[in-house]
């Protein structure tokens, strides 16, 4: 009689400046697959999870913003490589979460594409957004965009990976780094896509990924005083106006990504970039 | 100023062993075909010449020798190709092609650069940190652009051309081939390119990625050959497009045929830039800004800075500095990791380079060349200088493609300007000057397509370069070196 | 005061045109040395050249003169097991532990520096520095490694520093003066170079990088900076200036790097102990590590090396 070999289950942590804790909480909550099977108990980030994940993108800021664009696109480039090969895994998870197999096998090659597109942006987004002003004195006057700096993101609820990374990419790729909550009820990619994001040259503290209850954590993201920008991508009018009012404590950039079919191509575009860019503009006189 | 008493020694005492790179995971066929279709293939007639090591002056490998009828056959396969597959296809999957060759380039870097060195003579420290990087660099840029044309021109719909004619030349052979190549399939069209004559190796082992990569055949074509092997691309009925790169009177020749047909052109030629110190310079880093303008790639580098224009109150400190420096460049084997000044590419270019040596010295120049030793076999020119020369000197006015700086005093901004802009060319110019508003002010009056100021010979693949007047018509690089390879519908 | 407005003083002619430096032209220019490559017999003279510019060094509050004779041993047997080594230049401590070294040193050729003025900050009284400097060439030292007041140099007080410097000089008597910087105080290179004009106008015999005590000590680009400003002042006046890097060598390979700078920004007549030293104390035993791997083939364990 052939023994059937016991598997190893896995563990989600969260991801943060790098390394993988677990939530400094101790407090889990349980994701079931379709039939009610427990598959993990996910952390249950806490409001101190959050504060150091601030504190590590803020750390990995002055780096990743520093780099050229066009080490940001090989990684990106490299996070596309890394998922290609594990595309059979990310699959299993989305249909683990409910997806039907067709719809896996897109998203996951959706997730790669968009992936490879945010990458070919690095060093052109600046060209097409930047502009050199013909001012009227004699001065040399030039426009570009930087990165806002730390991010917090509320990633769709509705969608395991590819709408986490369609928020991810566009701003990491423009020299921010960030704080991601992933989805509630479809949590697992998100943390799978950070074992993703750690073999492909990202610096520790660019991206950190949380896993918890958007209900307990979503005012911080949008009243922590050291984050820039907020992006979020669901809630009904009541919560988009809290988390607006609360952005105002430090006059965050409000990013609403809601209704976006992220499974589109309107929904990637270099917009997306700027959103999370300042201009900033130079005066230099021209003379002997 | 200096005495004898002060003079620095630098060529006794410690010496740098030979550091010779290896070549034994290198690999060199011993004959190459044209590269049409997707594989290699005897030309029409046989014809082979050969790819000389011009530090050796042995012969490397054997290269197919292109007729009209090859040039035929590639343009045709350059046709099907885009038709049938390359026209149709998405841009984030052109893209995705693109993305693969940079990849495959960076991981067979070091067999270019060694490639590079051996078949053109530069020094294996410059093939291998900057040719190849920037080569694979350009075409992941590129890359990028495919999928996204229509945010580059506001208002306009991108539209491929269809089949374009290449022709580039032996001073940065696989870099020019990225150049051309990679904007060209970017763009959605297909290639038909040929090497020069003198370097054609690393156009092979390029093609050899191509068709490891996948890319589908006929994309890219590649046929090698001399003179008659590139007007037969040119003169093409079938060819939409013509990219050249190359010398001013080439150009000229070019810019004639194709006079009265509906073909888009760029052409990249020759320059005589004019790299300018002032006073108020970081004199130590403007040195090296001189060293890096004429010596690097043994001075065969269209946008070189091959004269220098020294503010008169420091000319003295400058020459001198730069003499110094001069002392410390190791010609010699360019597979020598320690060697800077290579060998020169062929016979014919030492004979030209010899023969503006002749006239400088006829013309009354004082000439001026380091002391380093040269080895016996081989094409080899001392970097040199030339003082007491004007702006009638014929070694200022002509470009002479070698190790040779002709250097000349200026009082003034205006003078300098005036004297900078006193050529047929216009491909680059360099600024050294502490003061901001006295780099801008240079930089807007200097009539050149790429300024360098406090810095020299820098290239990037998303920074335009090409050149005003003489030096050619149309940009490579970035953004603005898309529009070549597009036409825009409104 | 601004950097533009510094007063003529006949003692330090040309200091108010001091050459500007342009950082990212000097990186460049230090990272190209890096590419050179040294093997075989060039490699194996480089790395005696080294360890023979050595100048072993321990400063630390908790030096004791047990800990001052095991370096000096060390000074003396490098590495007996391999014959024909060079010895180090000199051993460099704290003023107290001079006639420990000197006693310990002997005979041999080798000297002793001390540190003086007031190490590392250089925050005391002009007259207890000098002091300090009498005792340690009472004691024995052979060279003085003093530091200049950096606060007095960002404020613009070039007098003040090229008077302190010239004081400590003559309390020096026949002992050499090396000046100590402290670059990564000064912040930009084109202060590293109006530091080392100024020094070398007041009497120093040597300029050194770092104290070794902050981040960032010696790094190529200030290095080349400083040698610089050692060849123009030597075309002015003939006279030569000795360099000292200190502080972060701690590998050969960028040690024999630091002399492919020299040898290419000097020439050879600064290659010698006389005219440049490394302030470094783990180099040593890498540089022995290297050499024993050139002459056994394979790779070396530090366990074969002693550390004192």
């Amino acid at each position: 009689m052939a023994e059937t070999r016991i598997p190893v289950a896995k563990t989600y942590k969260i991801y943060l400046g790098g390394k993988f804790p677990r939530t400094e909480s101790g407090r889990y909550f349980p994701f079931n697959a379709a039939d009610g099977t427990v598959i993990a108990n996910m952390c249950r980030g806490s409001l101190k999870d959050f504060r150091n994940s601030v504190v590590a993108a803020r750390s990995a800021f002055a780096g990743w913003s520093a780099s050229t664009a066009y080490l940001r696109g090989q990684i990106l480039y490299r996070i596309a490589e890394m998922l290609e090969g594990r595309n059979e895994q990310f699959v299993s998870e989305l249909v683990l979460q409910g997806v039907s197999k067709r719809k896996a096998v897109k998203e996951v090659e959706a997730s790669i594409d968009r992936l490879i597109y945010y990458a070919g942006w690095s060093d052109k987004y600046q060209q097409i957004f930047s502009s050199v002003n013909p001012v009227s004195s004699s001065h040399f006057n030039f426009s570009v965009l930087e990165p806002t700096g730390v991010v917090g993101i509320l990633a769709p609820e509705n969608s395991s990976l590819l709408g986490l990374v369609s928020n991810i990419a566009p701003v990491i790729v423009g020299g921010n780094t960030c704080v991601v909550l992933a989805s509630e009820s479809l949590p697992l990619c998100a943390i799978s896509f950070a074992e993703v994001l750690h073999s492909s040259d990202v610096p520790g503290g660019v991206v950190n990924l949380l896993t918890g209850f958007k209900d307990e954590l979503r005012d911080q993201f949008a009243s922590h005083m050291d984050v820039n920008a907020v992006v979020f991508c669901d809630g009904d009018a009541e919560i988009s106006k809290i988390i607006q009012e609360k952005a105002a404590d430090n006059v965050k950039h409000v990013i609403s990504r809601r209704d976006q079919d992220w499974s589109s191509e309107k929904s990637q575009n270099p917009y997306l970039i700027s959103e999370t860019q300042e201009t900033k503009t130079t005066w230099h006189p021209i003379g002997s | 100023m200096s005495t004898d008493s002060t003079k620095l020694a630098f060529n006794d005492g410690w010496q740098y062993a030979p550091a010779p790179e290896s070549i034994d995971h290198i690999q060199i066929d011993d004959h190459y075909g044209l590269f049409i279709n997707g594989e290699f293939v005897a030309p029409e007639i046989d014809r082979y010449f050969e790819s000389l090591n011009p530090a050796t002056e042995k012969p490397l490998s054997n290269i197919a020798l292109a007729s009209e009828k090859d040039v035929d056959r590639a343009v045709k396969a350059a046709r099907k190709a885009y038709t049938g597959v390359w026209s149709k296809m998405s841009g984030a999957d052109r893209g995705k092609y693109l993305f693969r060759i940079a990849r495959i380039m960076q991981e067979c870097a070091r067999e270019f650069a060694t490639i590079e060195s051996l078949d053109g003579g530069k020094p294996i420290r410059e093939s291998r940190d900057i040719d190849i990087p920037l080569a694979a660099a350009h075409f992941f840029y590129y890359a990028g652009w495919a999928d996204k044309l229509e945010y580059a021109f506001p208002a306009r719909t991108p539209v491929s051309l269809g089949v374009v004619g290449q022709i580039i030349p032996w001073n940065f052979p696989l870099l020019m081939a990225a150049w051309k190549i990679a904007p060209a399939l970017a763009c959605g069209n297909t290639v038909v390119l040929k090497p020069a004559e003198t370097t054609s190796l690393t156009a092979m082992k390029l093609a050899e990625v191509f068709r490891d990569a996948g890319l589908p055949p006929g994309v890219v074509n590649i046929v090698t050959g001399a003179g008659p092997t590139g007007a037969a691309i040119v003169n093409h009925p079938d060819v939409n497009k013509v990219a050249f790169t190359g010398s001013t009177e080439v150009g000229k020749i070019i810019q004639r045929s194709l006079a009265g047909t509906d073909k888009k052109y760029t052409l990249e030629l020759g320059g005589k830039a004019a790299n300018i110190i002032f006073a108020d310079a970081a004199i130590d880093e403007a040195v090296e800004g001189i060293v890096n303008g004429i010596f690097f790639n043994q001075g065969h580098v269209c946008c070189a800075g091959s004269r220098l224009l020294v503010q008169e109150s420091v000319a003295d400190e400058v020459v001198r500095k730069l003499r110094d420096r001069m002392e410390t460049l190791i010609i010699g084997d360019p597979l020598d990791k320690n060697t800077d000044i290579g060998a020169i590419n062929s016979a014919g270019q030492l004979e030209t380079i010899e023969s503006y040596l002749s006239i400088g010295q006829a013309e009354g120049a004082e000439m001026y060349q380091s002391d380093c030793s040269v080895p016996d076999q081989g094409y080899w020119c001392r970097p040199t200088i030339f003082t007491g020369v004007s702006q009638s000197n014929r070694i200022v006015q002509e470009e002479i493609f070698g190790p040779v700086l002709a250097i000349q005093t200026f009082r003034t901004l205006e003078e300098g300007l005036t004297k900078a802009n006193n050529t047929p060319y216009g491909l680059s110019g360099g600024v050294w000057t502490d003061k901001g508003s006295k780099v801008f002010k240079m930089t807007q009056k200097i009539r050149a397509g790429v300024i360098w100021a406090n810095t020299f010979n820098k290239f990037d693949p998303t920074s335009p370069f090409g050149g005003y007047k003489e030096s050619g018509v149309g940009r490579e690089g970035g953004m603005h070196g898309l529009g070549a390879y597009l036409k825009l519908e409104a | 005061m601004s950097i533009a407005a510094v007063p003529n003083d006949a003692r330090m002619p040309g200091m108010s045109q001091v050459a500007l430096v342009d950082e990212v032209g000097v990186k460049e220019r230090a990272a190209r040395f890096q590419t050179r490559s040294i093997k075989k017999e060039s490699k194996i003279e480089a790395l005696h050249m080294v360890l023979s510019m050595i100048d072993l060094t321990t400063l630390e509050g908790m030096d004791t003169p047990g800990k001052v004779k095991q370096l000096c041993q060390k000074a003396i047997h490098l590495h007996d097991a391999v014959p024909d080594l060079p010895h180090v230049a000199a051993v460099c401590v704290y003023p107290t532990m001079v006639g420990v070294a000197k006693k310990a040193l002997g005979d041999h050729n080798i000297n002793v520096a001390s540190v003086a003025t007031a190490f590392p900050s250089g925050m005391a009284p002009r007259q207890i520095k000098l002091e300090e400097t009498r005792i340690a060439v009472d004691d024995g030292a052979d060279e003085i490694d003093m530091v200049i007041s950096r606060g007095a140099f960002l404020q613009g007080e070039y007098g003040f520093v090229f008077d302190e410097i010239a004081a400590i000089k003559e309390a020096c008597g026949k002992a050499h003066l090396k000046v100590i910087l402290e670059t990564g105080e000064l912040g930009t290179l084109d202060r590293v170079r109006r530091a080392s004009v100024l020094a070398m106008h007041a009497g120093a015999d040597f300029i050194k990088t770092s104290t070794g005590k902050i981040q960032p000590a010696a790094t190529l680009p200030v290095t080349l900076v400083m040698l610089q400003a050692i060849r123009d002042f030597y075309y002015k006046t003939g006279k030569m200036i000795g360099m000292k890097p200190a502080g972060g060598i701690s590998n050969s390979k960028l040690a024999i790097h630091y002399l492919v700078m020299l040898r290419e920004t000097l020439g050879s007549a600064w290659m010698t102990p006389e005219w440049y030293r490394f302030g470094a104390s783990s180099l040593a035993n890498d540089v022995l590590m290297q050499l024993q791997k050139q002459a056994a083939g394979v790779y070396q364990s530090a366990d074969y090396f002693s550390k004192d």
